[in-house]
């Protein structure tokens, strides 16, 4: 059964083109994936990501059950910050990458890919505590991501919280469009700033509605789930099920900076400090081809003898750059004696450079 | 481009219009839509022969690449080179500026395993 969103009848009317996304009807693109990406880094762009999971963590034991569970370092996030984290299990694969709220001095929102809901749910409850209430919100949250160097002029017309102040990965309870408590959070999966809204599903499409009647004078498009991948892209971050699974390591992944091991035991830890301690043998990098083919998902990495070494995860054509980029493992030890890769797609071979991710700087495309 | 009787299409919604021995070939309003924005296109060079139903170059889109399939033999004459700097034009005018590749046509015997316009409509309403 696949489940539709309260927006879905907009994104219809609107002509969204939709698809299936992890068992959810979603908008895959309105206008065409370029333009609203340019939107987005330009001006702002208008995403409905109800489809995400959303988990309350609360009681005595929420944060010893998230310590355990989690690899950043729960114990350092103060109330109304939000934390960027993965579950890993026993082996340091990573089950889901997330992001968890503190929103009271024992309540926490945990907020995982829609793909990876019941999974991680699973793993909550078999690892939660007689002392630590949880409960899956994901049906009744509904999710706005607003994002964009203009999202602020237009959040402000709609609300009198304080969102000037709200710093990055940081949140507020407040008044939006009417509607109640929506956590007001600064966050975005974009790289060009914004916000992402929580609301509950029965006030999610009056507050759409307001927030597009408004933006569309700064210049708000509507932005599908196709533009929300290469603007992820653009900024090297990684997706889950693509660029990170159950078969990589936050170490390979670069991920490391969300990977705490000198905290108080979690899941993973002791299998991360071996690979630590021995040291990775792949990394995941990005690349920009030399050409105009796109590198596509499970396309071979050659090394400069034609051989084997790795695998592409992520591909896409820049629109910002207006050229093809991806992601993909490549050994530690090539990385480091070479700049230059071979992508294979089975049937013919295209070059490309290794380069540092961020693939932009997003301050050249807003303002 | 309705109501020609000199257009043809494969069942890879590639189209082919024919006058005499000259093919143009392009792709169908209904695979540029399901193929979304098109970034480049990957074309043969003159001189290069094909086969009916053999893979003569591709598309990128953005979320996806597809193969171009021959609708008919032949030997490719002349290439769109707008699309190079336009991939777009396929999205746009798919049977207009957006055409591909043209080929002096072989057999046109090869024309029975093609689909008109009737038929290929009826195939993708399915």
């Amino acid at each position: 059964m696949t489940k539709l969103t309260p927006l879905y009848d907009f994104h219809v009317n609107q002509g969204a083109k939709m698809t299936d996304f992890a068992g959810y009807m979603m908008p895959i693109q309105y206008s065409g994936i370029q333009e609203e990406h340019m939107a987005v880094r330009q001006k702002a762009g208008l995403f409905d990501v109800s489809h995400m999971g959303e988990f309350m963590v609360e009681g005595e034991d929420a944060l010893a059950v998230l310590q355990k569970i989690t690899t950043n370092n729960v114990k350092s996030l103060k109330i109304g910050q939000a934390q960027y984290t993965l579950m890993t299990n026993e082996e340091g694969g990573i089950i889901d990458d997330l992001i968890i709220y503190r929103l009271d001095e024992q309540k926490y929102l945990m907020v995982v890919n829609a793909s990876n809901i019941k999974k991680d749910w699973d793993w909550l409850i078999e690892n939660k505590t007689l002392n630590c209430r949880t409960e899956n919100v994901s049906e009744q949250t509904g999710l706005i991501a607003l994002q964009g160097p203009k999202a602020i002029q237009i959040l402000k017309r709609l609300t009198d919280s304080d969102i000037e102040s709200l710093e990055y990965y940081h949140c507020m309870m407040g008044q939006v469009a009417g509607a109640s408590s929506v956590l007001i959070s600064a966050t975005g999966y974009t790289g060009s700033g914004g916000f992402e809204l929580y609301i509950n599903s029965d006030q999610l499409v009056s507050v759409w509605n307001d927030i597009w009647e408004i933006g569309q004078q700064e210049g708000l498009q509507l932005a599908g789930l196709g533009c929300r991948d290469t603007l992820r892209l653009e900024m090297g971050y990684c997706l889950y099920g693509n660029d990170i699974d159950e078969t990589t390591s936050p170490l390979e992944a670069g991920l490391g900076w969300v990977t705490k091991l000198k905290k108080t035991d979690f899941i993973g830890q002791s299998a991360l400090i071996k690979q630590k301690e021995k040291g990775v043998v792949r990394k995941l990098i990005g690349f920009k081809m030399d050409g105009k083919r796109v590198a596509r998902s499970g396309y071979n990495i050659l090394d400069g003898k034609g051989k084997v070494v790795g695998e592409v995860r992520s591909g896409t054509f820049s629109p910002c750059l207006q050229t093809p980029i991806g992601l993909g493992y490549i050994p530690k030890d090539y990385e480091i004696n070479n700049k230059r890769i071979t992508i294979s797609n089975g049937r013919k071979n295209f070059d490309a450079e290794i380069v540092k991710t961020p693939f932009i700087n997003v301050n050249e495309y807003g303002n | 481009m309705k109501n020609t009787n000199d257009i043809y299409f494969s069942k890879e919604h590639t189209w082919i219009r024919i006058e005499n021995k000259t093919g143009t070939v392009g792709i169908t309003t209904f695979a540029q839509s399901e193929l979304g924005e098109i970034v480049y296109v990957d074309l043969p060079s003159v001189g290069d022969e094909f086969n009916q139903d053999e893979v003569f170059g591709s598309v990128e889109a953005l979320k996806t690449v597809s193969d171009l399939f021959m609708p008919l033999t032949g030997e490719v004459t002349a290439i769109n080179e707008d699309l190079l700097d336009s991939p777009t034009l396929v999205n746009e005018k798919p049977f207009v500026e957006g055409w591909m590749v043209k080929i002096e046509i072989k057999d046109l015997e090869e024309l029975s395993n093609l689909l008109s316009e009737a038929e290929y409509q009826k195939k993708i309403e399915k």
